[in-house]
């Protein structure tokens, strides 16, 4: 994940969530809703392969509520509107039956997936611009990925998403910005009327802690 | 595929990086990008956790979460599906000296390249990208300093062939140099071989304007 944390560095599976949680009190409570969402996502990787093996409309249904309007909040966010944003969430979906083959959850959750697939359809259709691609971007696996390396970065986007989530509010909505507001740092920093250098540093500090977490 | 370079030195900053992620880019700097990560496997490795970021993001956003799909969204989709996926043609490039997202602006390997003449045996070939930013091919004959160039914004160059030195650091094939706006300095080809580097700005391109300054240098290495 974050800056070196590939899986060479990664906590053994069943360790690594329990290290985040920094809040003794409540941890409990907190444990049950990471255990919960750690579920979400490695159902969210075994709908994609009923969808790629077998067509499975009902897999991929329950994958639409979920990231449908997500997508389409994104797009909303943004700058399209809701017509635009409705109309590409929904080809951003079909992609994702289409392109089920090329998902590599070893080196993706599937929120990641649709996220680039999101940004590559706000770029071709908001910016108007074509994306250029780095070559042999491969999602696509040769085989089918090793179990352990599934679990261990499906459990480091989990850590990933807590520790976004606990992020000073001040940073996460900065980052937000960036991702979904499509702002330069510049367009941030005439917007919120806060100095370049603090957007900057506020935003490179959030990215230490990410990376801290992560370790 | 160009083969990957392991010795890279000079990397992409997260800046850059996290806005490719997050598809903010200038056309002309998302080609900067996917031309080293396509030399570089540290800075893909990298670019794989801002995607991450990116993905956290839409699973959890801190607000928005009242947006609901129209009536009959899901049924319009399957329709979409069953329409089949869109045709998408990629040219597959054979392996050459330029990564595969240059040569599909170039339409070829360096062989291909439309190079103009601006002086002093230095050439340049300007590629199709949006206008908030511009990108370009430079080919300056070793051992020459490279055009210096007063930028108002951000300027990147990467090494495709040979090397350049730049106050004291040195940059070959797959480095990248980035240069803010008040950044004075006068890059030198090394002496062995021609160099070919990609270079992007944000700032308009004020390329004529400078020609009188190039000055043909010869350094020792």
């Amino acid at each position: 994940m974050l800056a070196g944390l590939d899986t060479t560095i990664a906590p053994p599976p069943g360790q690594a969530y329990y290290k985040a949680t920094a809040n003794p009190a409540g941890a409990g409570k907190e444990r049950v809703n990471i255990e919960d969402k750690k579920e979400k996502r490695l159902l969210w990787v075994s709908h994609m392969t009923r969808i790629r093996d077998s067509q499975d409309k009902a897999a991929f249904a329950e994958l639409y509520a979920h990231f449908a309007p997500r997508v389409k909040g994104f797009l909303m966010k943004s700058g399209a509107d809701a017509s635009l944003a409705e109309e590409c969430a929904q080809e951003v979906m079909a992609t994702c039956w289409h392109k089920a083959h090329m998902f590599d959850p070893s080196r993706a959750s599937v929120a990641t997936w649709i996220f680039t697939i999101a940004r590559n359809r706000k770029i071709d259709v908001l910016r108007k611009q074509r994306r250029p691609e780095p070559e042999e971007l491969t999602w696509g696996p040769e085989e089918e990925p090793d179990q352990a390396d599934v679990l261990v970065l499906q459990q480091e986007s989990e850590l990933l998403g807590r520790a976004l989530a606990d992020l000073p509010a001040a940073q996460r909505d900065l980052i937000q910005k960036a991702y979904f507001g499509d702002l330069s740092h510049s367009e941030i920093a005439a917007e919120t009327g806060l100095p370049l250098g603090t957007i900057k540093s506020r935003i490179r500090l959030a990215l230490e802690r990410l990376r801290h977490v992560l370790k | 595929m160009a083969e990957l370079m392991t010795d890279i030195k000079h990397h992409l900053n997260d800046d850059i990086l996290m806005g490719y992620s997050a598809g903010t880019l200038p056309e002309a700097f998302n080609l900067m990008v996917a031309s080293h990560l396509s030399l570089c496997d540290d800075c893909r490795a990298q670019l794989e956790s801002f995607d991450a970021v990116g993905g956290a993001l839409l699973d959890n956003p801190a607000d928005g979460r009242d947006v609901t799909m129209d009536t009959g969204s899901l049924a319009a989709t399957m329709a979409l599906i069953a329409g089949g996926a869109r045709d998408e043609i990629r040219v597959t490039r054979p392996a050459g000296k330029l990564p595969a997202p240059l040569q599909d602006y170039v339409g070829g390997d360096i062989d291909a390249i439309k190079w103009k003449p601006v002086g002093m045996g230095v050439k340049q070939a300007i590629l199709p990208t949006s206008k908030d930013a511009s990108a370009r091919l430079l080919f300056i004959p070793a051992g020459v300093a490279m055009p210096d160039h007063g930028h108002k914004g951000t300027e990147m160059t990467m090494v495709l062939q040979g090397a350049f030195q730049d106050e004291g650091d040195y940059f070959a094939r797959g480095d990248v140099e980035q240069a803010d706006s008040d950044h004075y300095h006068t890059p030198v080809a090394d002496i062995h071989e021609d160099c070919i580097c990609l270079a992007v700005t944000d700032a308009p391109l004020e390329f004529k304007g400078i020609l009188p300054r190039i000055v043909q240098r010869f350094i020792n290495i």
